[in-house]
């Protein structure tokens, strides 16, 4: 007893009281120096990526973020330093035991063409041993997590999928065997755009449920500060730049080179950051359907509004008709209009102003659960936030730059309040 | 012809058989040598040139010059026989797998890495699964010229069909002799196309749905 004891059993996923299922990754003096070679690919690097979170490398090529993620499991082995993955020793472990650990999940998906759906996700299971009935249910489980239909696709090909589909199963297949991390290699560099933000927002409400630790490269920065809960962006030879939330790095780069690399339009880039659930929704004047004219129109001239939004007995918007239109009956009708543009309070501001430039109204209606009814987002709101949001970030850089010591205490403290 | 056919039909089924047994077996064990061999040569980017080299060479040599060689060396019989299709047969497969183990799609294997496979089982698993296809055209190939080979293995008393052909070639213009040496080469080929029908038939059963062409 007292050896299981004292031997902690691998990385086995445990779920902590938070939901996390993550471990940490600690990097400590990394480097990667190749034979022949002057420079090193990777220059030492000490990096502290939390349980629990995503963590975004990015940087121009030849950078070393592909090369610092495959020092975590091993497929180049570092020169120098040591990684530390869930408090163990990565390189005191033989690489294969290790790498079933670590999801891995790289451009394109990487499906295995002459292996079914379901046994290109079984693989790695197949490895640990799992017996034929549990591998057979979490392929299953895994597909419907990214919604794909079991009986439809798991005995399917890998080239009778699209790339998107492709791609799903990828993911599937690095979360196969429930890893506390996954990492990821441009995992979506080889999809159409469209295709692109759905699996990043896919990738991400699975990241909600699961909470694993996710080390994830792109060159893509909209999808660097969409998906990391940090971002590294390193420059070439593995140097750090900057290592930060995403909003810190889009309100107050910590160089000209971390500017020039976020480039233009960063506040642009801001309005993919927030949701619509994060500021406060204005207020209008609504309507039911069947209730009198008048009353209605007394209600809106009070408010100052002149048009209202129509609700139907389950609170769903129905149409947005001006005070004039209103005037024709003496009730309130079903306006039943198609085209009425609502969006979602977990959409990102981004979204809310792209249906506002086009909406006549100037203001955009946001729904909630079943598309009920919770206010309307507009112009002013939107800049009204983004102006608070950087000047907050601006003093929360300020505030570390002028205190180095304190730095890597505020950048825990949100995990360890949560723990 | 058919009447040579029908003086001894038991004798020249015998001899049929004998012929593909030869040419099969020494297929099968050429494949294990020629797979062998392309996995350690894979691993040696500069010997991949090589083995190219030596297998378009080894080719051209006469194959009625290596038998005679074998002669000193081996004595006459099925082993000179078995040693010279085998050493042709290999060529081709060698040549093949090469080509199909490099072709190969890298971030495939990385990946299988990745997960967690030992090398052994990737190229059991991931490697030779993908090049196979590639591989078996190989098969096909040397199948087919070793049918011919074989039957020149006749000269050094080899089992198989061949002998119809020396004995009708030796004594042209005596009774039979064309009969003879027709059966042999007839004889040849419609065992070679057979054979080659069994191979499309093994290809499609061994080639995994999701990458058969």
């Amino acid at each position: 007893m007292s050896d299981t004891l004292s031997q902690p059993e691998s990385t086995t996923t445990t779920t902590s009281a938070d939901g996390v299922t993550g471990v940490d990754i600690e990097l400590i003096g990394v480097t990667k120096k190749y034979p022949g070679q002057r420079r090193a690919a990777v220059e030492p690097l000490d990096l502290h990526i939390p349980s629990g979170e995503i963590v975004i490398l990015i940087g121009p090529s030849g950078c070393g973020k592909t090369t610092t993620l495959k020092m975590i499991n091993r497929l180049i082995e570092p020169t120098g330093g040591t990684i530390m993955i869930g408090g163990q020793d990565a390189r005191r472990r033989n690489e294969n035991e290790l790498r079933r650990e670590i999801g891995y999940v790289i451009q394109g998906g990487s499906l295995f063409p002459h292996l079914t759906v379901g046994q290109n996700i079984g693989v790695v299971p197949g490895l640990l041993g799992w017996n034929k009935s549990r591998t057979a249910e979490r392929v299953d489980d895994l597909l419907e997590l990214v919604g794909l239909d079991p009986a439809r696709y798991r005995d399917r090909f890998p080239r009778e999928l699209s790339g998107g589909q492709q791609q799903r199963v990828g993911v599937a297949r690095g979360l196969a065997a429930d890893p506390p991390v996954i990492l990821m290699d441009e995992p979506f560099g080889a999809v159409d755009p469209i295709t692109r933000q759905r699996l990043q927002d896919e990738l991400l409400s699975i990241q909600d449920e699961l909470r694993k630790t996710i080390v994830c490269v792109t060159h893509d920065i909209d999808e660097a500060v969409k998906l990391g809960d940090r971002i590294l962006l390193l420059s070439e030879g593995g140097h750090v730049e900057q290592y930060d939330t995403p909003e810190n790095i889009l309100a107050a780069p910590a160089n000209d080179f971390v500017a020039d690399f976020v480039g233009a339009g960063s506040s642009l880039k801001q309005l993919t950051l927030t949701r619509v659930s994060e500021i406060e929704l204005g207020s209008h004047t609504t309507a039911a359907i069947g209730e009198p004219t008048d009353a209605v129109l007394t209600r809106a001239r009070a408010a100052g509004d002149d048009c209202v939004i129509v609700l139907d007995e389950r609170r769903r918007p129905r149409g947005w008709p001006w005070l004039r239109e209103l005037r024709n009956s003496s009730t309130i009708v079903d306006p039943d209009d198609d085209d009425l543009a609502t969006v979602d309070r977990r959409a990102t501001l981004n979204d809310a102003l792209d249906s506002m430039l086009t909406d006549s109204h100037g203001a955009v209606i946001v729904t909630g659960r079943r598309d009920e009814y919770q206010g309307v987002v507009d112009f002013t709101a939107v800049t009204e936030h983004m102006t608070a949001a950087a000047a907050q970030a601006a003093a929360e850089v300020d505030a570390a730059d002028s205190n180095p010591s304190a730095e890597a205490d505020t950048d825990d403290q949100p995990d360890q309040a949560a723990i | 012809m058919w009447e040579f056919i029908r003086k001894q039909p038991g004798q020249l089924l015998y001899n049929s058989y004998q012929h593909a047994s030869l040419v099969i077996q020494a297929v099968i064990l050429a494949t294990v040598i020629a797979v062998a061999l392309a996995v350690v040569v894979i691993r040696i980017p500069r010997l991949a040139g090589v083995a190219n080299a030596i297998s378009a060479i080894g080719l051209t040599i006469p194959s009625f010059a290596l038998l005679g060689l074998l002669i000193p060396l081996i004595g006459i019989g099925w082993q000179p026989a078995l040693i010279a299709v085998c050493f042709y047969a290999v060529l081709p497969i060698l040549r093949n797998a090469v080509v199909g183990l490099q072709g190969v799609e890298p971030s495939l294997v990385e990946s299988a890495y990745g997960m967690g496979m030992s090398p052994a089982r990737v190229l059991a698993r991931i490697e030779l699964p993908l090049a196979w296809p590639v591989i078996l055209a190989g098969i096909r190939v040397s199948m087919q010229m070793s049918f011919g080979i074989a039957a020149i293995s006749a000269y050094v008393l080899g089992p198989g069909l061949g002998t119809y052909i020396f004995s009708g070639l030796s004594n042209i213009g005596g009774a039979g002799s064309v009969a003879s040496a027709l059966t042999g080469t007839i004889g040849v080929v419609i065992i070679a196309l057979i054979v080659d029908g069994l191979l499309v038939l093994l290809a499609r059963a061994t080639t995994s749905k999701g990458i058969r062409v």
